[in-house]
């Protein structure tokens, strides 16, 4: 139809070439600092968790005997025993409790949206203040038992705060009490983008009402269910705050966590190459819980 | 006298949560923008390296993130703990912002280029127009955590630059002196009462644009 | 001069390869239509066109002037996507002028366009509307008022109609091939729909796994297909295939075709041997296989 052109490869001009490479300069800062401050301090913390560090940094190696002193520790064993009753219960009761409170809210009661964001609440506090406030009404001199007391139930008994033993199921009370409604709103919200349909299908079969929950609608949550058991168990393990508010550790350390373990020997008793061991092991933690979710979630992601 | 006390530190946190929140939720914007609509070899790489940001447990960076703030001459001071919220917030606030650009049809961007529309352009004209869900998302889950925040407070805070969180902790659990339970109810309400006004305003935006995110997944 | 050259196009994402050795030519004013199945590479190579995707090898020509490495807004090109794509904070003036204010045109000659497509396309009520304030069938007209407005050298159209219902498609397509000589422009139009591409288009290209299988007149392509998939891809409803044989009949050929009743169909074929050997039965289709 016409004569060929010529045929120069020409290369992008200048403001074409911007254009490429701005979408990269934009993000630079933020690639720059990602790494120098996530993973440059987490090679940091690891090289400080292998020397004999204590009021300051210092760089003389012992190897891995931080990790030794750190397996030694009775006061580490425990904070890892607590961790694992105060995550399994915490994340437990708060699937439970939040699909059951997202269920009820699902039958189409009135005041429904005031009622969510009133459940929410908590989750808008600071731990502190949730530690603050629930380190009084389980105060057996102010709180609870002295309430029931007050009623003329004398023998009442309500200390677990004071108790070593029981103290750590105190800080399960205060979590739940937070995120209960947080996890409710997830699972109300996967209960709307629940196709109807299904639901009348299961009804025009005739099953009855917790059975379309446990067998119909239960399965389709199960997104929901897997984030949400993410999301508490990043909040279980970061878990420092609560305990620092609620209890600081007591009765002696009888609740404390890995977070207030770090943060103690690392700030408080000049142990900083421990403290960094115990970081290490924190960030372990995580890993083991983040890989897979991060795995599938990446998959699925290539699925779609 | 107490509560005065508190008062300083109310506005103290103040001054640090405003600048944290709006610097990290612009560089967030800009992020996501990047990531979704202008998409590069790697980018995908970047990403995941950010997402991994939002999930460490910060124990592991306390340590380093001290001895930096001292090298900048940052120590214990509110710009320090700005930066320090700044940067650990990107993370999130670039995944609100990719997760809701994702959604945003690429048609859009490419009429734009058509139009003879350039990165910036394109952003503040057509893409950030639209933004106003996520925006109240990022701004919201921005400032209630860096408000809440206790653990950089207390480790990067001097006497008077502690946020409030700090100062209500040490004000309850200070064993000297008399208990004064009232007092410390009010410095309790104090803490709470910005967070809670946010959540009483703009809550059911919140979670309208979080929970539509997370069931996509 | 061709308004739009392309020239040995290749598009590979990794190993896989959309586009092999694409070469188009049109000449100015000219609508090229491209049509073929889903993921066949058409609207990749719309894409190639728009500057949008980077090709993995090849030229592009508009106007002569080599384009390949140029940005989208360097190529003075104008698209309107399938799903419209209109800026959902920008009223329909502003959809319209966006573009030129792009392009630094200066306020008063934005308004006297904007006016001029709003005419054109009888929006000009519309104007101070947003997106999504209106029906499919206006926000269609405004993206193709969006395009207009800005009289670049080629307007791309990627399924422009086809999210419309049957009685507006029809419509639109009228006034499409109205609006087209009026405006003497440059068009490449993607389509699925055949009937779209035979009333619309001075060219077609069909397309198949990243090839043009065939570039000519609605009428060359109806009537002269270059083989089966063409032949049955084009023309509603589509056509019947009978498997015949060729075979010398005297001094010339004829066609066998069998029949259910046992009795063989004998046609007299007056063109030769058309595609060596073994042909292909009516006048379209080619079968290469040998009847049994």
């Amino acid at each position: 139809m016409s004569e060929t052109p010529t045929r120069t490869a020409l290369r992008p001009t200048a403001s074409g070439r911007l254009q490429a490479w701005l979408p990269r300069l934009v993000l630079a800062p933020s690639v720059a600092v990602s790494p120098f401050f996530v993973y440059g301090f987490m090679l940091w913390t690891f090289v400080l968790s292998l020397t004999s560090s204590r009021m300051l940094p210092s760089y003389d190696f012992v190897g891995f005997g931080q990790y030794a002193r750190l397996m030694a520790n009775e006061r580490w064993w425990v904070a890892s025993t607590n961790l694992m009753i105060f995550g399994t219960l915490f994340i437990v009761i708060c699937l439970v409790l939040g699909a059951l409170l997202a269920m009820l809210l699902d039958q189409k009661i009135r005041q429904e949206g005031a009622l969510r964001t009133v459940y929410l609440y908590p989750m808008a506090l600071s731990f502190i203040v949730t530690g603050v406030v629930w380190k009084w009404l389980l105060n057996p001199q102010l709180g609870i038992q002295a309430m029931v007391r007050s009623w003329g139930f004398e023998s009442f008994e309500f200390d677990w705060i004071v108790d070593p033993d029981m103290a750590v199921y105190t800080l399960v009370i205060a979590a739940v009490w937070q995120a209960s409604g947080f996890v409710m709103a997830l699972f109300l919200a996967g209960l709307r983008g629940i196709d109807d349909s299904i639901i009348k299908a299961a009804q025009l079969d005739g099953a009855s009402l917790p059975r379309i929950y446990w067998r119909v609608v239960m399965p389709c949550l199960r997104p929901v269910v897997f984030s949400a058991v993410m999301i508490l168990a990043h909040i279980a393990i970061k878990s420092f705050d609560l305990v620092v508010a609620l209890t600081g550790g007591g009765p002696g350390y009888a609740t404390d966590l890995p977070a207030t373990f770090m943060y103690t020997h690392a700030f408080n008793r000049a142990q900083i190459g421990l403290g960094s061991a115990s970081a290490m092991l924190m960030l372990g933690g995580v890993l083991a819980i983040l890989i897979p979710y991060l795995y599938s979630e990446l998959r699925s992601r290539k699925h779609g | 006298m107490r509560c005065e006390g508190v008062g300083g530190y109310f506005w103290n946190s103040f001054a640090i949560v405003i600048p944290a929140v709006l610097i990290s939720t612009a560089v967030g914007a800009l992020n996501g923008y990047a990531l979704t609509k202008w998409r590069f070899k790697g980018s995908e790489l970047v990403f995941a390296l950010m997402l991994f940001g939002c999930f460490i447990p910060f124990q592991v960076v306390l340590l380093p993130m001290a001895q930096t703030l001292g090298w900048l001459g940052l120590s214990s001071s509110r710009a320090g703990l700005i930066l320090v919220h700044v940067v650990f917030g990107i993370a999130f606030t670039t995944l609100f912002f990719r997760n809701f650009y994702v959604g945003i049809p690429n048609e859009l961007v490419s009429a734009a280029k058509l139009d003879g529309a350039g990165f910036f352009r394109i952003f503040w004209r057509i893409l950030l127009p639209v933004s106003a869900p996520i925006i109240v998302v990022s701004v919201i889950w921005q400032f209630t955590q860096i408000w809440n925040d206790f653990l950089f407070g207390v480790a990067f805070s001097a006497h008077d630059t502690q946020p409030v969180t700090v100062a209500l902790n040490n004000l309850v659990n200070t064993s000297t002196g008399v208990r004064e339970y009232n007092a410390d109810m009010a410095a309790a309400m104090i803490a709470a009462l910005p967070t809670l006004v946010v959540y009483v305003l703009a809550g059911k935006y919140f979670v309208r644009g979080l929970t539509a995110g997370s069931v996509k997944g | 001069m061709a308004a739009l050259e392309i020239h040995n196009v290749r598009k590979e994402f990794g190993s896989e390869r959309v586009l092999k050795d694409v070469s188009i030519s049109i000449d100015s004013g000219e609508f090229l239509i491209l049509v073929g199945p889903s993921g066949c590479g058409k609207s990749t190579l719309m894409n190639a066109i728009a500057g949008l995707e980077p090709v993995t090898s090849g030229n592009i020509y508009i106007d002569g002037k080599d384009v390949t490495w140029r940005t989208p807004a360097e190529r003075d090109i104008a698209m309107v996507f399938q799903s419209y794509a209109l800026y959902p904070s920008m009223t329909v003036r502003h959809n319209i002028s966006f573009g030129l204010e792009m392009r630094k045109v200066p306020k008063a000659e934005r308004e006297a366009a904007v006016e001029r497509v709003a005419d054109l396309l009888q929006i000009s009520h519309l104007l101070e509307r947003k997106p999504a304030q209106l029906s499919g069938g206006k926000r269609q007209r405004v993206a193709m008022g969006r395009a207009l407005a800005r009289e670049p050298k080629v307007y791309l159209f990627d399924e422009p109609l086809s999210n419309l219902d049957a009685k507006l498609r029809v419509d639109m397509r009228t006034e499409i091939k109205k609006l087209h000589p009026r405006l003497g422009t440059t068009i490449v139009y993607v389509t699925h729909d055949q009937v779209e591409a035979m009333t619309l288009a001075d060219c077609i290209a069909v397309m198949r796994d990243g090839h043009i299988l065939q570039l000519g007149s609605p009428d060359e392509v109806y009537n002269n297909p270059v083989d089966m998939f063409v032949a049955g891809f084009m023309g509603s409803p589509s056509m019947n295939f009978i498997r015949a044989t060729l075979e010398a009949d005297g001094d010339g050929y004829a066609l066998r075709i069998a029949t259910p009743d046992e009795v063989d169909l004998l046609l007299p074929w007056p063109n030769g041997p058309p595609y060596g050997r073994a042909g292909g039965a009516a006048r379209q289709a080619g079968d290469s296989r040998p009847a049994a």
